[in-house]
């Protein structure tokens, strides 16, 4: 084995950011190679196989999609970048979703890709405050939420300023903050701005396949522009001199050098690679938002339960809307249900099975100090029951009570033990450091973040940020 | 190297960088940004395309030559020259 190579370009982790970076490096004749501790590429949105099943691990939805011929949104650049055809990514938008407020759901929301129809609803159901929404839409429009220097401000308090019904506040962040906040009952702006543009004024869609499909036209770009990958082999620890990262050492012991390094994994994640990276933790602490899914594999499709044709629904039964760690072990009180059967499939195309997923918060201490494996089998069942049922009120009631269980042929659940285990995330923080780092810049100079930490959130704003940092810090960088 | 030539050329690393977009009626004397959704990481795009493509180093400085079509080949045709193309 080569104990000694130089790379002009280092990455560690081969998620999204990770590949995005890689490609656009690769591209401009850089040596790139990207470092990856699992056997799958994909990082967060990855994929397993179980009993035969492929799943897909985080995806739900891809957001940000927008109608061929769209200019200047966040996927039209990472396509133009990354120099993708939009047919590669074969996406198809979703039905509709809902956003589902009240102790059964008495109050919802419908939206598409087409924004009209949140608008309308918004107008019919919040009369009063629909003059308000339309001004904070305006606001989110003209927002400069790519700058890199933005100062952080409340998005609760900036909301409120336009939106004075409490529930409609909390039925907008409810979404937005499930698909990206790495916060607690705020916000910052910026954040807000990139998700309800991602959810909102952008839209849903999927590939038939799921995420295999957008990490194969990844892996294939990257390929083809020469760039190097190295699989189950993580980068255990960065060596700095003269406060630059001088070498990596690799888990299996070898160590590399490079010009530049770019870390995906992580803010806090990356600072434990380095003592002289000791400073990033205390100000970029780790994530305490994890969660548990649930994932039901069902003989036919979801609308063959009488279930209908919505895509997404986030739900919250309780009368404010509350995004926190909770003491105990799930906060079943809110989550979101996807049903990813309900997208626009060309020619009566679906999934082979039906697919039924809730996610809710969780608590990641609790889940990790369980005191043995039976306990923590014991808690999942326990918690995959309590989850579906409380997901099941927020969707039209079964033909039978029964049902949904003579439909269901297989099912998995993931807990915050799961996410930290298979993707290094510390905290089981699917959205990272709630401190963003939109510079990328660390304590090395030659050391750079891209990814969840550095704050475009989402898969598309995941490669719109290794494509950033890679033009930023590389491309465009005076030598 | 005629004008003519360079200026397909640039319009061959567009068509490259942007395919959505329609290159067909461009104006040579207008600005690209003005014609269609050019933003700074396209142009970063065009500059390296032309370094990686043709071997041309366009400095920072004179990004503000790449503005229309007319104006790169200006600027541009003699750099070809200089490489004996």
């Amino acid at each position: 084995m080569n104990t000694s190579s130089h790379y002009d370009v280092a990455i560690i982790g081969a998620g999204m950011a990770g590949l995005a970076a890689g490609i656009r490096l690769a591209h401009f004749g850089k040596r790139v190679c990207i470092f990856e501790r699992h056997n799958a590429v994909g990082g967060l949105n990855s994929f397993y196989a179980l009993d035969g099943r492929k799943y897909d691990v985080g995806l739900h939805a891809m957001t940000n999609w927008v109608p061929p011929g769209a200019k200047g949104t966040p996927l039209t650049k990472l396509l133009r970048q990354l120099r993708i055809e939009r047919d590669e990514f074969a996406l198809h938008p979703q039905k509709r979703s809902r956003i589902a407020f009240g102790p059964a759901g008495e109050i919802s929301l419908t939206f598409t890709n087409d924004f009209a129809v949140l608008e309308a609803e918004v107008a019919q159901k919040f009369p009063a405050q629909i003059d308000g929404f339309r001004t904070l839409v305006g606001l989110v429009r003209t927002y400069d939420d790519v700058s890199l220097d933005a100062k952080p401000e409340s998005a609760r308090a900036l909301v409120r300023r336009h939106v004075t019904d409490p529930l409609l506040e909390d039925m907008l962040f409810c979404p937005v903050m499930y698909y990206g906040s790495a916060t607690e009952r705020d916000m910052e702006f910026g954040q807000f701005v990139i998700m309800f543009k991602a959810l909102f004024l952008e839209g849903f869609a999927r590939p038939l396949d799921g995420v295999r499909v957008i990490l194969r036209v990844l892996l294939e770009k990257y390929r083809h522009a020469g760039g190097e990958r190295r699989m189950k082999c993580g980068v255990k620890q960065i060596i700095a001199a003269a406060d630059r990262a001088d070498r990596l050492v690799l888990d299996d012991g070898t160590e590399v050098t490079a010009t530049h390094v770019i870390s995906t994994i992580g803010a806090a994640e990356t600072e434990r690679l380095s003592a002289a990276t000791a400073a990033m933790e205390a100000h970029h602490p780790v994530g305490r938002l994890s969660y548990c899914e649930t994932i039901t594999v069902l003989d036919r499709p979801p609308a063959a339960l009488g279930w209908g044709d919505d895509t997404i629904v986030f739900f919250n039964d309780s009368s404010r809307f509350t995004y926190e760690q909770i003491a105990g072990p799930v906060d079943a009180r809110s989550g979101v249900i996807c049903l990813p059967n309900n997208f626009a499939y060309p020619d009566g195309a679906d999934l082979p099975e039906g697919l039924f997923r809730c996610t809710c918060l969780a608590n990641y201490d609790y889940w990790t100090r369980l005191p043995d494996e039976a306990a923590y089998q014991a808690e999942k069942q326990r918690w995959y029951g309590d989850i579906q049922r409380s997901a099941l009120r927020f969707l039209p009631p079964l033909p039978t009570p029964d049902a949904l269980g003579r439909a269901t042929v297989a099912t998995d659940m993931f807990t915050p033990r799961t996410i930290t285990k298979f993707t290094g995330h510390l905290g089981g923080a699917i959205y990272g450091s709630p401190v963003k780092i939109r510079d990328g810049r660390t304590p090395l100079a030659n050391l750079y973040l891209a990814g969840t930490d550095q704050g475009f959130l989402g898969i598309v704003g995941a490669m719109l940020s290794g494509i950033s940092m890679a033009n930023f810090h590389v491309l465009a960088a005076k030598a | 190297m005629t004008k003519d030539a360079c200026k397909q050329i640039v319009l061959d690393i567009i068509a490259d960088i942007a395919p959505d977009e329609d290159l067909s009626n461009l104006k040579p004397e207008v600005r690209l940004r003005d014609q269609m959704q050019l933003d700074s990481m396209d142009f970063l795009d065009i500059v390296m395309e032309l370094r990686k493509q043709h071997g041309i180093e366009v400095p920072e400085a004179d990004y503000i030559h790449l503005a229309s079509l007319d104006s790169c080949a200006d600027y541009l045709t003699p750099k070809f020259e200089a490489l004996g193309k």
